[in-house]
């Protein structure tokens, strides 16, 4: 079943895509017509590298490929602005004597510039990113529909949507100055972070197309990893998709009920992916820009421990509630300081929380105050607070255990 | 002599509409240069259509971006300016220095490109 040719294609469309991409968009000018000429030089090495063999080089191959497919392009239509200049440059390239060698800086400058844009904080967060999957990652615009449930149509608008805004209004092809680099960053970081949580927290729909976000967001991680290993956040970020995506085998049992760390079987974690995190995190840290992706990491790193260390992860959620004061993160400091300190430690940190109206509704709030005051011995108030934990669930399995906890009290 | 705004709305369309109001250019054409031979003109353009917008405000202390055009109705148009820009972000960067957007906000929109010939 498996053709060697095809093979080197679909791993060439998975490696190189992006950087070919990438540099023809800079050469082009223009996102969509550079993914077109792109999507036609793949479609050129599925009819010549069976007949003709696969090039030694394929990621040059199809940077050839794809410039004279845009040369092309550009020839036959006469709408596009200043289509003379662009065509002569084009034609310029193809012309050199070593056309295919892109110097190594320029490859990755190329595709730092195809990340800032596809993440540029003009375009709507869902059109950041499809797009960021579609040009940097390896997905189809129906790989995309499926894996955020939408229609297939819809998503291919909002591509073309985004794609038009960045010609339209023209979002620079470029990477950020300086002085806009590290909200830039942190904004880049966000979108892959969304990509990988959608993959990881979701419940709902496909479960193989929903891992494949989450490789995808890994692959991202590490590709900024290699254009950007100067930003700390950028380990931080990688580190805490790795350890998170460690014990996907594990966090949901043979009835789909999400487990707790401390409940999970831990020969399905993966020690290899473990490692990895564990080392991206010790890279974040020894550049010394703490920010708030390093911290969940370092956070996780502590709480897969067999026994962890509850002052340090309350402490931990300090510094994180410091930089990003969320009601979650503070539910999580309550929680950890309640292991820490006794559960009369935790609950004078969840109790404010109970009047905050955007909380109100939440049932891992009502569910942590159950906890800590049956461990404090107050049987009467965490039994009222199961109750409203299982009326605010909507998932049959989780009501149930929160029933088996009520039971035990 | 006064200087007046001319706003110029209407409903987005596309395809075969869109072609039909395009065969209105000579009109357009004519309108523009005889203001201009009169000297009637300061400027005049058109945008790109609203999926271009982006539309900036610092309302809640801090300054946002929302992709898309300005949509609430109780706020007024207050003024404009017409810049020169290289591309978005300079011209949001000129955005965000107008002091309207701490009680307002700022719709930026491309012009087109237009060749009157």
């Amino acid at each position: 079943m498996s053709d060697p040719t095809a093979d080197a294609v679909a791993r060439a469309f998975r490696d190189e895509r992006a950087a070919v991409l990438a540099t023809l968009i800079r050469h082009v000018g223009d996102f969509q017509l550079a993914e077109d000429a792109v999507q036609d030089a793949y479609a050129a090495a599925l009819t010549t590298w069976p007949r003709d063999g696969v090039p030694a080089n394929p990621g040059a191959w199809l940077t050839v490929a794809a410039r004279r497919r845009a040369i092309d392009r550009l020839r036959r239509d006469r709408s596009v602005a200043d289509r003379a200049e662009r065509l002569a440059e084009l034609v310029r390239l193809d012309q050199q004597e070593h056309p295919v060698v892109t110097p190594e800086s320029a490859i990755v400058d190329d595709r730092l510039r195809l990340i800032f844009t596809c993440c540029h904080p003009a375009l709507d967060m869902a059109a950041r990113v499809a797009l960021t999957l579609r040009a940097l990652g390896g997905l189809t615009t129906g790989e995309i529909a499926r894996a955020f449930l939408v229609a297939e149509p819809t998503m291919g608008k909002r591509i073309v949507r985004a794609k038009r805004k960045i010609a339209d209004a023209r979002i620079p092809y470029e990477v950020p100055r300086d002085e806009e680099l590290p909200d830039r960053v942190r904004g880049v970081l966000r979108v892959v972070y969304l990509i990988f949580n959608e993959g990881y927290s979701a419940t709902e729909g496909d479960r193989l197309v929903r891992e494949e976000l989450c490789n995808e967001a890994i692959r991202l991680g590490l590709l900024l990893r290699e254009l950007m290993p100067d930003h700390g956040e950028v380990w931080g970020l990688l580190a805490l998709m790795l350890l998170h995506d460690s014990r996907r085998a594990a966090r949901v049992d043979k009835r789909g009920r999400y487990l707790a760390i401390e409940e999970q079987d831990r020969s399905l974690w993966d020690e290899t992916r473990i490692r990895e995190g564990l080392r991206a995190l010790e890279r974040s840290v020894r550049l010394r820009q703490p920010g708030q992706y390093q911290l969940q990491a370092a956070i996780t790193a502590l709480q897969i421990e067999p026994s962890p260390d509850w002052p340090q992860i309350a402490d931990l959620y300090g510094a994180l509630a410091k930089l990003t004061p969320t009601a979650v993160v503070e539910l999580n400091r309550a929680v950890a300081v309640g292991f820490a300190d006794g559960p009369q430690a935790g609950l004078a940190l969840l109790t404010p929380l109970l009047d905050d109206p955007a909380l109100a509704r939440y049932q891992p709030l009502h569910a942590a105050h159950a906890e800590l005051l049956g461990r404090a011995g107050d049987r009467d108030g965490a039994a009222r607070a199961y109750e409203k934990a299982i009326e605010l669930s909507g998932n049959a399995v989780e009501r149930a255990e929160l029933e088996r906890r009520l039971q035990a009290l | 002599m006064a200087q007046y705004m001319l706003l110029l709305y209407a409903n987005e369309v596309e395809g075969e509409e869109l072609a039909e109001r395009e065969a209105d250019l000579p009109i357009w054409t004519e309108l523009t240069k005889s203001l201009e031979e009169a000297g009637l003109l300061v400027a005049s353009g058109r945008l790109h259509r609203t999926t271009s917008a982006t539309t900036v405000s610092a309302m809640s202390g801090e300054t946002e971006l929302t992709d898309g055009p300005f949509a609430i109705t109780k706020e007024a148009l207050a003024g404009y300016y017409l810049i020169e820009a290289d591309n978005l972000d300079e011209a949001l960067n000129v955005a965000r220095r107008v002091p309207l957007i701490r009680y307002g906000h700022v719709e930026v929109r491309p012009l087109m490109d237009l060749d009157l010939e």
